[in-house]
């Protein structure tokens, strides 16, 4: 008789329960990520608070936050992230573009990539800092030197990336093309480009980052505002705090910016079959 | 009509891969062509789509040679080879990029229904099981009407439940417009159960070996013992043509054994 009983309440929690733990997939999941970061901050603060290190050279978090406000409240944060990140977007288009058409051109006319691929593979393997002087006796210490230094950064991954996408189109896929007798324009468009797509857009993630690696490096060769600034700023005058600050916004900066590359794209490459490792979300 | 005068194929590496092979294929004759691997039976049907160049010969469609694809023959590949990023609606309407968007639209509806794939028009090939994506490339290969219709081993990767389904389904849609069909296969039953002449290649080079009429009613029963009897001409001829004793053929010794 119980068991009667109890049955039929056991099959009207299922729903419920299948609902909550829908609601803890969608949430908690993407949370996991900031468990192990805010268990470290917390972690410091509570040491510093219960004094067992003042915290001078390391500060907690909570100074660290109280230098952004204050930089924001003045108004030189919004200068400051204003600067690098007008650099890092001239620097990154103009890297794009030339990436884009020299790995184009490269990828899709076999005669290009043996006059040209040798050239920039032995340009690719002087580490980009190493431009740095030419490039401020060149271009002079503002703006334009800098930009081209990230552009130069952001070039390589993009040239690669879009040559090797294009090289290894598949075959069988093209063959498509032609059966149905595409000129060469229309295979470029309606074949070529989706197919290339997704990496490209893995190219552009990639250098995209190497743009904020470099925009770093440029600020540091001397700037009077941008992030950049904020660093080499903080260790002269001896503000670990204002670094911290400036690198906690350097972070935010670049995971924001990568996130809006792949968000920006996702809608084209919704047909991908790829492998999601740990479920899709 | 569909001929082929001394088609020959060999390769920049000097594989000798097709010789002299002729045909007369009328329009609407439905043609197998079997034999063992190197028999250049590939190779015929690429020179035939006009994806590879023959290196002899000529081959012709109602008095146009071709040498690059033309919009008369369509080809139907071992995979579906359908475009990831495209629907399977669009994929389907793939050819017809040159109508206005409208006629399109139907033509694919039409297309989709008789494949009975309604339901999937707006899915991503990823989500077809190879039965359906193998349904698609033959709608997307039909919709533009060809004259030809060459197919690569089409049905050879799928299990043998889905291969006579779309074996049956084939022979449906080949009553609407009846298209000439050119399938290779290595499937004796299918090339029994589907063709109005089998043409049986033999390897080293690549050649014609026989010709057997099937000349069975449709549909066909498989299990009838005229079906039977033409499967064991066919595959008597295939044994023969794959007999290095046989006068002219090259020795298959040239492989290499090494011991």
């Amino acid at each position: 008789m119980s068991i009667a009983l109890d049955s039929p309440a056991a099959t009207a929690e299922a729903p419920a329960q299948r609902y909550e733990s829908g609601r803890w997939q969608r949430l908690a999941r993407p949370a996991l990520g900031i468990v192990v970061p805010v268990t470290l901050a917390l972690a410091w603060e509570l040491a510093v608070w219960a004094g067992w290190s003042n915290g001078r050279l390391v500060p907690p978090p909570s100074r660290v936050f109280a230098t952004i406000v204050e930089l924001a409240r003045s108004g030189e944060l919004t200068k400051h992230v204003t600067t690098t990140l007008f650099r890092v977007a001239a620097g990154f288009g103009f890297g794009v573009i030339a990436g884009t058409l020299l790995g184009a051109v490269s990828g899709y006319w076999g005669i290009a990539r043996r006059l040209l691929d040798p050239t920039v593979q032995a340009l690719r393997a002087i580490p980009s800092i190493a431009w740095v002087p030419l490039f401020i006796l060149w271009l002079g210490i503002f703006e334009t030197s800098k930009v081209a230094l990230i552009a130069v950064g952001v070039f390589f991954p993009v040239y690669l990336g879009v040559m090797g996408a294009i090289l290894s189109v598949d075959r069988k896929i093209v063959e498509v093309g032609r059966t149905f007798r595409l000129s060469g324009p229309a295979m470029i468009r309606r074949i070529l480009l989706p197919a290339v797509l997704p990496a490209y857009v893995v190219a552009l993630r990639v250098g995209l980052g190497l743009g904020w690696m470099f925009v770093v490096a440029a600020e540091f060769m001397g700037a009077s505002e941008g992030l950049g600034y904020l660093l080499i700023d903080g260790q002269q005058l001896g503000k670990p705090a204002q670094i911290l600050a400036a690198i906690t916004i350097f972070a935010l900066l670049g995971k924001t910016t990568d996130w809006l590359i792949e968000r920006l794209t996702a809608p084209l490459l919704r047909w991908q079959d790829a492998f999601r490792p740990g479920g899709d979300s | 009509m569909l001929s082929l005068d001394k088609v020959g194929k060999t390769y920049p590496n000097g594989v000798h891969a097709l010789e002299s092979f002729n045909a007369r294929i009328p329009q609407g004759e439905i043609v197998a062509i079997i034999g063992g691997s190197g028999c250049g039976k590939s190779t015929l049907l690429r020179a035939v789509a006009g994806l590879d160049r023959a290196s002899t010969g000529t081959i012709r469609v109602d008095d146009i040679a071709i040498t690059a694809p033309h919009e008369k023959i369509g080809i139907i590949f071992q995979e579906p080879r359908l475009l990831p990023w495209l629907n399977v609606a669009d994929n389907i309407g793939f050819g017809l990029a040159d109508l206005p968007a409208a006629a399109r639209r139907d033509k694919v509806a039409q297309a989709l229904a008789r494949v009975g794939l309604s339901d999937k028009a707006k899915a991503w090939p990823r989500e077809l099981s190879g039965g359906q994506a193998q349904r698609v490339a033959i709608a997307r290969a039909l919709v533009p009407q060809p004259e030809v219709l060459l197919l690569d081993e089409p049905f050879s990767a799928l299990d043998a439940f889905t291969r006579r389904d779309l074996q049956d389904h084939l022979l449906d849609l080949w009553a609407d417009t009846r298209p000439t069909l050119i399938l290779v296969t290595h499937d004796v039953d299918e090339a029994v159960v589907l063709a109005d002449r089998v043409l049986v290649m033999r390897p080293r080079p690549g050649r014609l070996f026989a010709e057997i009429d099937v000349g069975l009613a449709r549909p066909r029963d498989r299990a009838s013992s005229l079906f039977d009897a033409v499967k064991k001409r066919v595959l008597t001829a295939l044994d023969r043509s794959l007999d290095r004793d046989l006068p002219d053929a090259a020795p298959a010794e040239a492989v290499g054994a090494w011991w």
